[in-house]
């Protein structure tokens, strides 16, 4: 679009300055707090500009834990079976960080390996009633999570796996969006390939690993994207399931610290917190970010 | 090695659809096979049938000995270039034409050996590292090909392989391909709608039509005695013309419809075998054509197309209702409404029965 209206580009670009800085703005509250010790946080007015005692908060939080009634206590996890077991002693924070990983890490592969598998089943083989699959499938997209989630609790409860990592990673893991997502893409690889590979002597399974795994790429890559953060970001599931302090999740932790009645919140060692549990999500974007673009670009020549 | 025989050959689509309706032909080893027809008419599913992509539903398909209809496209011993390249986008030149062998377990010294031959032979010795998206139409052409050579199949099957080449490419990749095939000498069978490349390539031609081999022969033979009306039309460009005429007493001549008057009468080189008076559609080609003072056919010009080397006059005979084109050689001009006179040698007058479309024997 080329045109040229002075006051169309300044108005614009105010659009956009002031849709950074609302978005932008708590992210740097959140920054300037976990800069600053106690005192400072509760007195008025709050500052505006970091202080000097960011490195003693991240160190306190990542060693020491939040301090008070919870998660003071240091907490061992135990890696390995056997002579091979591992221990290793942290803050309940760095355990919850630990927590938080496994369980977004475990739902996006999850995901990912289940709707890749059901895309591939359906667009590739004739089965009776495989649409019909398809549909019930699709069909999930309609019910949120929470609406089933009264349900969903009782059969994770009669299996014996609350407070456990499959009991916060299995019940999430199915996805109508993924699945029609590789459909889609599934769809749109040409019938040719397929038959190339079939002359070439390829059967079912090695055409997936070899040839539509690798073409799957960029589409696995935008959706380890979402599916982390959505993972990462699960608040509802992990809440009520978890009575053990070990299973916490980050996102759990910061809002229990939030929300102490006996005492005054610390709140620089509670949104040093808050720094930590976003900066997995972000690490993750940029990181895939890059591997999404260039798969994009290579496609594109 | 080996040839390939069709006996009786049916596909019927799940929906009871017929659309191959019982080819038979057998290819002889090394024969280059050019299965030619419109869109439609069954030629890409009877090579599919083939290549195993497709279930023979009707009828045998032998390669060599042995008959193939159940087996997997890969226990065929057959290698098929596709329309589209259908090229792995995510692999190399090289891991694509290694893929097949890679999967048979040849051993990776064979494989080696193999591919750089086959990229020899297509000098595509630069290219081995790139991905196919970093290569012209050409090149991905060739590596197509390049997969099918290191196969060492017996057969090869092309399905439309040069349709999303340019012009100037197609001739040259055409070349290339017959000076492969008679280098290699493997039978293949070659599917397109393109009269050309039918014509050039083909030791023989099949001319399908709605599911039915038409005629099957060498291409001069096509082009000097087309079996039926659609193969007539179909082989030549531009297509031949046809009028509607009868046959005279002794049937030795044809006398056209709605010309009137003596002028209007063909004579043929050899005596016909239909009956006196039976209605014939009469098939001549554009460049059989020749201006002759006193000849027996009158057109009028409706338009001139000059193409450089020939010219093409577009117009009708007498009254006749059919469309004619002439083709004269070198420029001719003429105006919309302005009448020439031409004649035919007869051996080059066509006859076909009206009501079946099917070539008229001579006696």
């Amino acid at each position: 679009m080329v045109e040229n209206r002075p006051w169309l580009t300044v108005l614009s670009h105010a659009v956009v300055l002031i849709g950074l800085v609302i978005i932008a703005f708590p992210v740097w509250m959140t920054f300037v707090a976990s800069t600053h010790d106690q005192q400072t946080m509760l007195r008025s007015p709050i500052p505006l500009l970091p202080g000097p005692h960011m490195v003693d908060n991240y160190v306190q939080i990542l060693t020491e834990g939040y301090g008070g009634r919870f998660g003071s206590s240091k907490h061992t996890l135990e890696l390995g079976w056997g002579p091979a077991k591992i221990s290793i002693t942290m803050s309940t924070i760095a355990m919850t960080m630990i927590n938080s990983m496994i369980m977004a890490l475990g739902i996006t592969i999850g995901k990912i390996a289940i709707s890749i598998i059901a895309a591939f089943a359906i667009v590739y083989f004739r089965f009776p009633f495989r649409m019909w699959f398809f549909w019930a499938i699709f069909i999930t997209l309609m019910l949120p999570v929470e609406v089933r989630i009264v349900p969903t609790y009782g059969v994770v409860a009669s299996l014996g796996m609350l407070d456990s990592y499959s009991g916060l990673i299995i019940p999430l893991i199915a996805s109508a969006t993924a699945t029609f997502l590789f459909r889609q893409f599934f769809m749109s690889v040409p019938d040719e390939l397929t038959e190339a590979a079939r002359v070439d002597g390829a059967g079912p399974m090695r055409f997936f690993w070899d040839i539509l795994l690798p073409m799957s790429r960029t589409t696995i890559a935008a959706l380890f994207v979402i599916q982390f953060i959505y993972g990462w970001n699960q608040y509802l599931w992990p809440l009520l399931i978890t009575t053990k302090e070990s299973f916490y999740t980050v996102v759990m932790a910061v809002s229990r610290q939030a929300n102490v009645v006996d005492s005054v919140p610390s709140w620089n060692l509670l949104m040093t917190m808050a720094m930590l549990a976003m900066l997995p999500p972000v690490l993750v974007v940029v990181f895939m970010q890059r591997q999404f673009v260039r798969g994009l670009v290579e496609t594109e020549k | 090695m080996a040839g390939v025989s069709f006996k009786d050959v049916r596909k019927t689509y799940d929906n009871k659809i017929e659309v191959i309706h019982g080819v038979d032909m057998t290819i002889a080893d090394g024969e280059f096979i050019v299965i030619v027809g419109p869109s439609g008419c069954g030629k890409s599913t009877l090579l599919r049938m083939v290549a195993g992509l497709e279930r023979i539903t009707g009828g045998e398909i032998s390669i060599g000995e042995r008959v193939v209809n159940e087996l997997e496209p890969k226990d065929r011993d057959i290698a098929m270039v596709f329309q589209n390249y259908a090229l792995y986008p995510h692999m190399t030149v090289y891991e694509n034409m290694a893929y097949g062998l890679k999967i048979a377990k040849v051993p990776k010294a064979e494989i080696d050996q193999r591919v750089r031959d086959a990229a020899k032979t297509l000098e595509l010795g630069q290219l081995l590292e790139r991905r196919p998206r970093q290569l012209s139409g050409g090149q991905r052409q060739r590596v197509a090909m390049g997969r099918a050579i290191v196969r060492k199949p017996a057969v090869f099957l092309f399905d439309e392989p040069l349709s999303n080449l340019d012009a100037k490419l197609r001739v040259q990749m055409r070349l290339e391909i017959k000076r492969l095939q008679r280098e290699l000498g493997v039978t293949s069978i070659y599917v397109t709608h393109d009269q050309v490349e039918a014509m050039t390539l083909a030791d023989r031609l099949i001319v399908m039509n709605a599911g039915i081999a038409d005629q099957i022969g060498t291409p001069m033979d096509v082009y000097d005695r087309p079996a039926s009306v659609f193969v007539a039309g179909f082989i030549g460009s531009p297509a031949m013309n046809f009028l509607a005429g009868r046959v005279a007493e002794g049937g030795r001549a044809i006398e056209l419809a709605g010309q009137g008057g003596a002028r209007a009468t063909l004579a043929l080189a050899r005596a016909t075998t239909a009956a006196a008076g039976a209605a014939v559609a009469v098939g001549l080609r554009p460049e059989h054509l020749a201006p002759a003072d006193g000849g027996p056919l009158e057109l009028t010009v409706e338009l001139a197309e000059p193409l450089g080397a020939d010219s093409l006059l577009h117009g009708r005979f007498g009254e006749s209702r059919e469309t004619v084109t002439v083709r004269l050689p070198g420029h001719v001009r003429a105006n919309p409404g302005e009448t020439r006179r031409f004649t035919v040698d007869p051996g080059h007058v066509h006859l076909f029965d009206s009501q079946t479309g099917k070539r008229l024997a001579d006696a």
